[in-house]
């Protein structure tokens, strides 16, 4: 495979992505704008299931995904941002890779082709993918040591099924401390956020993400950087702590540090204002010379 | 820190010809998750974020399934509380995937129509499928209003639902999958679905 070929995804944005955290979902496309990642949303998904469907009715969400993936074209890596719709696109893949007969009933089901080597990536294999160095080259400022808690949650790296997969244990870090961030790694920055309970029980999550905040608060961060929309979300609505830190999407961050230029509109979506914060460290506004790290 | 319940009535007599000697391996064959690994050292109850909310803790439903305790393991609210987050099985020494334990209790209580242990959040999954079959995606609004709806909560959680408004967080038009004749073929039983 020549490396041009290598930087085409098939994407699948899910729910959260395409609509709550739909700025984590334009800053996406700025940072594939700027380093070339050619992506190509697939043609009319529905959603993995969530957790809802494999809760009440694990074969209606098998049946779910897998329409997902006869939607993705076999010649090129499926990219997901949510780490949850990852883990049931793979999950489900993985299934009809060990049982060949679930593949040929769920492609005569949907009358699509579904290949069973397609790659299932997250946006961080990606940027593997991409290259550190050339990351580094591309990027248009210094975090000029922002201190970010890179927080993931639970599930882009714990699910036992996937045990033989690969895991992007430590990935953030290593991409934004080479653009002149700094890691805050000694919180609870792989505690659950509560996920859907948020909406059940509230008074139990906001006991769990203020745990999180107050952890980070703690060690001295300045923000939390999450890969995953809803924790972003339930860190965001759930905290009641007197001192609230702003929440970014890791790939709002990574947009700013490569200059992409309409920052501002996914700031105010935010529920805890991160702009003071930003202009504090002199990262707002066009970029500097002689900033680049 | 999490404090860990009490398994509820400790001193409660098992009756030993009440006990469902094969629901173990039913369980361990759907889950494909051993549970007849776990020793009970209950490192599982301590890592667990929501062990609070749980009538059982993790082991002690494990337990209950050991011993082939289906009614209380079926009526329990700990299955409808699980998130799935697996802290408990990265943190057990047998590695057994605790999680998959829970879902295969929760479709086997929804199966043979036991009392459900959480109304509540079942209600919440059952509004996300609403949902899922009328648009094939997941709208937040919707959830939400008619989850409150059917709860009676409505002034619960307003200032949030304001805050998340305003930031246009919650789109007020469903974003809709076009072929929805593939979603609708998913929630009926096959022979239900219109003959091309």
């Amino acid at each position: 495979m020549n490396p041009e070929e290598s930087l085409k995804f098939s994407y699948y944005p899910g729910c959260s992505v395409a609509t709550t955290a739909a700025e984590s979902n334009y800053s996406l496309m700025q940072v594939c704008r700027l380093l070339g990642l050619d992506l190509q949303e697939l043609e009319d998904w529905n959603c993995c299931g969530s957790s809802s469907a494999y809760s009440v009715d694990p074969e209606l969400g098998f049946n779910l995904s897998a329409r997902n993936l006869s939607l993705a074209p076999g010649d090129r890596p499926l990219l997901v941002m949510c780490p949850r719709c990852l883990h049931h696109l793979r999950h489900t893949h993985l299934e009809m890779q060990q049982d060949p007969r679930k593949r040929r009933a769920q492609e005569r089901r949907w009358g699509r082709p579904i290949s069973p080597d397609l790659e299932i990536v997250h946006f961080l294999e990606a940027l593997i993918r991409f290259g550190l160095d050339r990351l580094k080259k591309g990027a248009a400022r210094n975090l000029n040591g922002l201190k970010f808690v890179p927080y993931y949650g639970c599930t882009l790296f714990r699910p036992p099924a996937l045990r033989r997969q690969k895991y992007y244990q430590a990935e953030v870090e290593n991409i934004l401390t080479a653009l002149g961030g700094v890691a805050v790694t000694r919180t609870y920055n792989q505690r659950c956020c509560g996920s859907f309970l948020s909406a059940v029980k509230p008074e139990l999550v906001t006991s769990l993400v203020n745990d999180i905040i107050g952890s980070a608060v703690a060690a001295g961060a300045d923000c939390l950087v999450t890969t995953c929309a809803m924790c972003q979300l339930n860190l965001e609505v759930r905290c009641t702590a007197a001192k609230r830190l702003p929440i970014f999407h890791f790939s709002e961050i990574l947009a700013l540090a490569l200059g992409a230029k309409d920052c501002q509109g996914w700031f105010i979506r935010h529920l805890v204002n991160p702009r003071p914060l930003l202009k504090d460290r002199g990262l707002l506004g066009p970029p500097r010379l002689g900033q680049v790290p | 820190m999490n404090s860990q319940p009490m398994p509820a009535k400790t001193t409660e007599a098992i009756n030993i010809s009440e006990l469902d000697h094969h629901f173990a391996t039913e369980v361990d064959r759907r889950s494909h998750a051993d549970l007849k690994r776990c020793y009970q050292c209950r490192t599982c109850g301590n890592g667990c974020p929501f062990v609070e909310a749980m009538d059982y803790p993790p082991y002690g439903v494990i337990r209950l399934v050991q011993f082939g305790m289906r009614q209380k393991a079926l009526e329990c609210a700990t299955i409808w509380v699980c998130v799935s987050c697996h802290t408990c099985s990265s943190q057990c020494p047998n590695s057994i995937d605790i999680a998959a334990i829970m879902d295969t209790l929760r479709s086997m209580a929804l199966e043979e129509r036991a009392v459900i242990g959480n109304k509540e959040i079942l209600a919440f999954h059952l509004e996300v499928l609403h949902s899922i079959e009328r648009y094939g995606r997941t709208h937040k609004l919707g959830i939400m209003l008619r989850h409150k709806l059917l709860t009676g909560q409505w002034f619960k959680d307003v200032d949030v639902g304001l805050r998340m408004l305003t930031k246009r967080k919650l789109d007020l038009v469903a974003s809709k999958v076009r072929a929805m004749d593939e979603i609708n073929r998913l929630f009926l039983p096959y022979w239900r679905v219109k003959p091309r």
